[in-house]
């Protein structure tokens, strides 16, 4: 069951969008959030649409991986759904039963609003299955860099992020073996109440975290083995450079966000 | 030949715990070993090994006694990234060693902290790949390999750092057959090839064969010092601190207990098969 989990995940490939320069597809992301929260109508949606869906076709990534990775997202997005239904009042009504009431604006709102949110997800997705976390976090480091003159530790934080995504799939393996260790001498993990399952985790947790800790111990010896001293005077294999690529890439980033801003503008 | 480490009546002990007593390890132990040579160090478990291990690197400090690596003091504060430019280590598990989620920027960890210009390091990644076999897998997420090209991937992260020496603390430990005789291939070219000198700690006594010395320790005491076959000969040396030699010995051993009398240093099945065809023959 843990091995649905694809969050944070890269598909290794040579498309173009894996290509770009990471800091390109940070920003592109920030931009592509920005227009998402700027489209109010359908047009604008169809426009983010088309985008996402041409970003995802060129980025060659399976789109049933960018479906599994929602998975664990389904019961927010119900939330989200029936919260935006019942809580408009404004509009024609459809469906009246005791105090509450479906109009059509709920109904489009309530559409329009998981639309967001899937849009959102799907378009972060993107970002991490086509950037190596590596190549992800130098980006990052490499934008947040002003931020070191005002004492922020960038280089630390990107490092930590580094190896947690890194230690992601090896953990939730392990999960997973000691889940079988447990079911094996008799633990239930799927009966019960909430509360008895979140119990039954306990047995779980405790050995998941002392590992951990063997695991932090022994990787900062390793580290410390390779001549990691911190981020000072350290060099990368690759180095960071925007492309005849990237420029593209910002182009097509500034058009959305103008269209879907122009579209809004005009109340479409 | 010339001394790439050398322990000098080294003593260590780990601090204990809360009202107990400290436990030593070393109390006056001096080893040298030789720079492009194959040492394998054996012994059971406790025996001091891996913390043997640790001081070759400046992981752990000697609380009495020296150790030299290349002529330089490993307790010298200033100097501490230059002993570990020249001993690199690889530890038991592969998935602890592993920093990155690419096979390559893995490798390119070490020179990368060594502030080395990019297409340096990217030389010195594509060598070491290439030195390990894992040249094809690059662009691979490590965590989808197997045990022993994790391992592989691990002791290519070191070489890349390109070290004079390097210590294996039980790469073996955690691999299947075939990934055990990858890793082994591996460190032996290294030493053939590329002169590197290698140390490994090990449990399993075929590996400790392939070296050329053979070092048992007990009790934080160098037990026996030789060649394989001098080491492993002194069979009844080796029972009696609970290590066994290597099956072909064995069976000789055990042979000779029934009143043959066959030499006893065989290390591998063609020269154990050899020997027993000869004194069939007689």
């Amino acid at each position: 069951m843990l091995k649905d989990i694809t969050l944070g995940q890269y598909f290794p490939g040579n498309s173009v969008i894996h290509r770009l320069d990471p800091r390109t597809k940070l920003i592109s992301v920030v931009v592509y959030i920005v227009a998402l929260f700027c489209a109010e109508s359908w047009v604008s949606y169809g426009v983010m649409l088309a985008f996402l869906l041409a970003a995802i076709t060129i980025s060659k990534i399976p789109p049933k991986s960018i479906v599994r990775g929602m998975k664990p997202l389904i019961v927010i997005l119900i939330f989200t759904g029936v919260l935006n239904l019942f809580y408009t009042d404004t509009g024609r009504v459809l469906v009246r039963f005791w105090k509450l009431a479906i109009t059509d604006d709920g109904l489009t709102r309530a559409i329009l609003m998981t639309g967001r949110i899937l849009m959102l997800i799907s378009g972060t997705f993107l970002l991490t299955y086509t950037t190596s976390p590596i190549a992800l976090t130098d980006g990052l480091e490499s934008l947040l860099n002003p931020l070191k003159k005002l004492h922020v530790p960038v280089h630390e934080l990107s490092m930590m992020m580094c190896i947690a995504l890194r230690f992601i799939p090896t953990l939730i393996e392990e999960t997973d073996k000691i889940m079988s260790a447990q079911k094996a001498r008799g633990a239930d993990f799927e009966s019960g109440s909430i509360i008895d399952r979140a119990k039954a985790l306990i047995p779980v947790l405790v050995p998941l975290f002392i590992s951990a800790f063997r695991r932090a111990d022994e990787l900062a010896t390793a580290m410390e083995c390779r001549c990691y001293q911190g981020g000072e005077g350290r060099t990368k294999m690759k180095l960071l450079r925007y492309g005849r690529n990237d420029f593209l890439a910002f182009l097509a980033e500034a058009l959305l966000l103008a269209v879907v801003i122009a579209l809004a503008f005009f109340g479409l | 030949m010339e001394e790439i480490i050398s322990v000098e009546h080294l003593a260590f002990a780990y601090p204990g715990m809360e009202g107990q007593a400290s436990v030593p390890v070393f109390e006056d132990l001096s080893l040298t070993i030789e720079r492009g040579s194959f040492v394998a160090i054996l012994g059971t478990n406790g025996c001091g090994k891996s913390t043997l291990a640790k001081h070759f690197n400046s992981i752990l400090l000697p609380s009495g006694g020296k150790v030299y690596v290349g002529g330089i003091d490993t307790s010298d504060p200033d100097r501490i990234m230059a002993v570990r430019r020249c001993v690199g280590m690889v530890f038991q598990n592969p998935d602890n060693q592993i920093v990155a989620n690419v096979v390559e920027e893995d490798v390119a960890f070490g020179p990368e902290n060594l502030g080395i210009a990019s297409p340096e390091i990217r030389r010195r990644v594509d060598k070491a790949l290439k030195q390990v076999g894992m040249y094809e897998y690059r662009e691979h997420a490590p965590h989808l390999l197997s045990g022993g090209q994790k391992q592989r991937i691990a002791i290519a992260g070191v070489i890349a750092l390109e070290p004079k020496c390097i210590v294996l603390d039980e790469p073996t430990a955690m691999l299947d057959p075939r990934g055990r005789a990858d890793v082994m291939e591996t460190i032996l070219r290294l030493n053939r090839e590329k002169g590197i000198t290698v140390v490994l700690i090990t449990h399993h006594m075929d590996e400790a064969a392939m070296a050329q010395r053979v070092l048992v320790l007990h009790q934080g005491k160098v037990l026996s010092d030789g060649t394989p076959r001098e080491v492993f000969s002194q069979v009844e040396k080796l029972h009696t601190i609970g290590l066994a030699a290597p099956e072909t010995v064995e069976l000789c051993w055990e042979l000779n207990k029934k009143g043959y009398r066959l030499p006893l240093d065989e290390l591998n099945p063609q020269e154990c098969a050899q020997v027993l065809r000869d004194w069939l023959k007689t």
